[in-house]
């Protein structure tokens, strides 16, 4: 089967400096894999260049099509949903418009409707807090607005950005699960940056390795996490 | 009391012109984080385009609407040819470009409809509204024209999807983009609303203080008060302001008798002062903090 997601020999940069030396990594539909590494590894970075925020160089193939080149708008509306570091809420809309915005370039209403309810399903608390302005969510609200404000848009894949970032471990522990049922009930495939790599491993099918811009160990997520230099380096046992 | 309410009538009239230009001002600021100062020569343009009509012979109201359109247009393509090349370049060449764009937009004006002072109609008739001795047919027109135009644009950009798309590219482009938002088009049709806004402040302003190239020089130095005091960061909170000002400049100059009508216009200098000194964020401004 074709991977939705193929990337070929991506470089990447900011400004001068190159952040990624020529990556290689793919992803099965309906899959979830991870990208591991310490800070600065690259790993935003490699979120970053598939929705082409950043300078890229090389080949990104999504469900069969070219996509570098393409602009972050253009390639958002092909079926990304990017789930930023630091969440990327608009803190003065409320939670309402935060949603209703992904939903804007869809013409059919009723599916968005159903997609209001699909979101609410999934993270009650933001009904509650419908009319309330994003900025006054806490922590892990303002992160569940951010998946929901990236499922909006009817994804076939998300790019997740450090979802646990600074969050209690219950808060971050339930927004797995959902992540988990957004993958296994809706088909969405993910993409998952982590530093909680243990966290990562246990979702993901597939995990690769990055150091300093380059992959440098790639496999199903069980063959990772048995590695001896995985499990010291970044799972600490 | 008789005086009182004249004067505060009539500043709200006048408050409508700058509360406009304010609100002009404040769209472009929230998209660009920088004032531009062209906004009032924008407008004259726009009032000698709506000139050129009138004179043309078209009726008025046609050319009213003609000439918000023509400068929405142009606004629009102010952003795409002049405005975005230097949207990422540092903040002393953008303002450059602004200083740049009055220059030329007063030059050019002077250029094509010469500097002679020229009488712009009003729309509204001569005699007074039921025959009152508190306020003029136009005045009463300016309000009513402004008040109009101010919902339009508060319900545009409050209750219809492309408004919140402009206020989400606005806010956070980053994000807006990462949702499908074409933040470069937001940010365009920012500037042509702004230049809509303007022209109307433009055509209502003009019979008062009659046109030729310099008329919004000291209107734009109203409508920055007026934004300062309301908040940068608040569109509502300026068109406050542009009213508040312009009451202020009134009374001030009816009850100050040093003050009189000559140093009216210092009594905005004065005011932007005072806030920047006291509340640099206005009255109904939210303070920024940044991290560093």
């Amino acid at each position: 089967m074709a991977a939705l997601l193929d990337v070929r020999g991506l470089k990447a940069y900011y400004g001068q400096t190159q952040a990624l030396h020529g990556i290689d990594f793919e992803l099965e539909q309906g899959g979830i894999t991870t990208i591991l590494g310490a800070n600065g590894a690259g790993k935003t970075t490699t979120l970053r260049s598939v929705c082409a925020m950043i300078r890229t160089e090389g080949e990104i193939t999504f469900a069969g099509d070219r996509i570098d080149g393409s602009r972050t708008e253009t390639i958002v509306r092909r079926g990304i949903g990017h789930v930023p570091d630091g969440r990327g809420t608009f803190v003065r809309l409320s939670v309402e418009e935060n949603l209703k915005l992904a939903a804007i370039t869809r013409r059919d209403k009723d599916g968005v409707d159903a997609d209001f309810e699909r979101v609410f399903g999934y993270f009650p608390v933001l009904r509650e807090r419908r009319q309330q302005q994003a900025g006054t969510l806490s922590g892990g609200e303002q992160q569940m607005l951010a998946i929901a404000r990236a499922l909006m848009l009817r994804p076939r894949l998300m790019l997740l950005d450090e979802p646990s970032f600074g969050l209690a471990p219950l808060i971050v522990k339930e927004i797995f699960n959902i992540m988990q049922r957004i993958n296994q009930e809706d088909g969405v495939s993910m993409l998952l940056v982590e530093q909680n790599a243990s966290l990562a491993l246990e979702l993901a099918d597939h995990a690769y390795l990055l150091e300093t811009g380059r992959v440098v160990m790639g496999g199903p997520a069980e063959q990772i996490k048995n590695d001896e230099t995985v499990r010291r380096s970044y799972l600490g046992y | 009391m008789d005086l009182f309410l004249q004067q505060t009538l009539a500043g709200l009239a006048i408050g409508g012109i700058y509360a406009s230009v304010a609100l002009a001002v404040v769209m472009i600021y929230q998209a660009t984080d920088h004032f531009n100062f062209a906004q009032g020569e924008m407008a004259m343009f726009s009032t000698f385009v709506a000139w050129s009509l009138i004179t043309y012979g078209l009726p008025y109201w046609l050319a009213f609407f003609l000439t918000v359109g023509i400068s929405f247009a142009g606004g629009l393509a102010i952003e795409r040819i002049v405005v975005r090349p230097v949207e990422k370049a540092p903040v002393l060449n953008q303002i450059i470009v602004f200083i740049g764009l009055l220059v030329i937009f007063n030059s050019v004006a002077g250029w094509i409809f010469e500097h002679t002072i020229k009488p712009f109609p009003s729309p509204f008739p001569e005699e007074p509204l039921f025959g009152n001795r508190f306020i003029g047919m136009h005045d009463t027109g300016v309000i009513g024209v402004t008040m109009i135009m101010l919902a339009l644009v508060f319900v545009f950009v409050r209750h219809t999807p492309l408004g919140l798309a402009m206020r989400a590219a606005a806010q956070n482009p980053e994000s807006a983009k990462l949702v499908g938002v074409r933040v470069g088009w937001m940010l365009a049709i920012g500037w042509g609303l702004a230049a809509a806004i303007g022209s109307v402040a433009g055509m209502m302003i003009a019979p008062v203080v009659f046109l030729e190239p310099n008329m919004m020089l000291g209107i734009l130095l109203y409508g920055f008060a007026g934004a300062l005091l309301g908040g940068v960061s608040s569109p509502g909170g300026a068109v406050l302001g542009g009213f508040m000002v312009g009451v202020l400049e009134n009374l001030v100059g009816a009850y100050v008798p040093f003050v009189g009508t000559e140093l009216k216009l210092t009594v905005a200098l004065v005011l932007i002062i005072v806030v920047l000194l006291f509340k640099p964020a206005g009255l109904f401004g939210t303070v920024t903090v940044k991290r560093v």
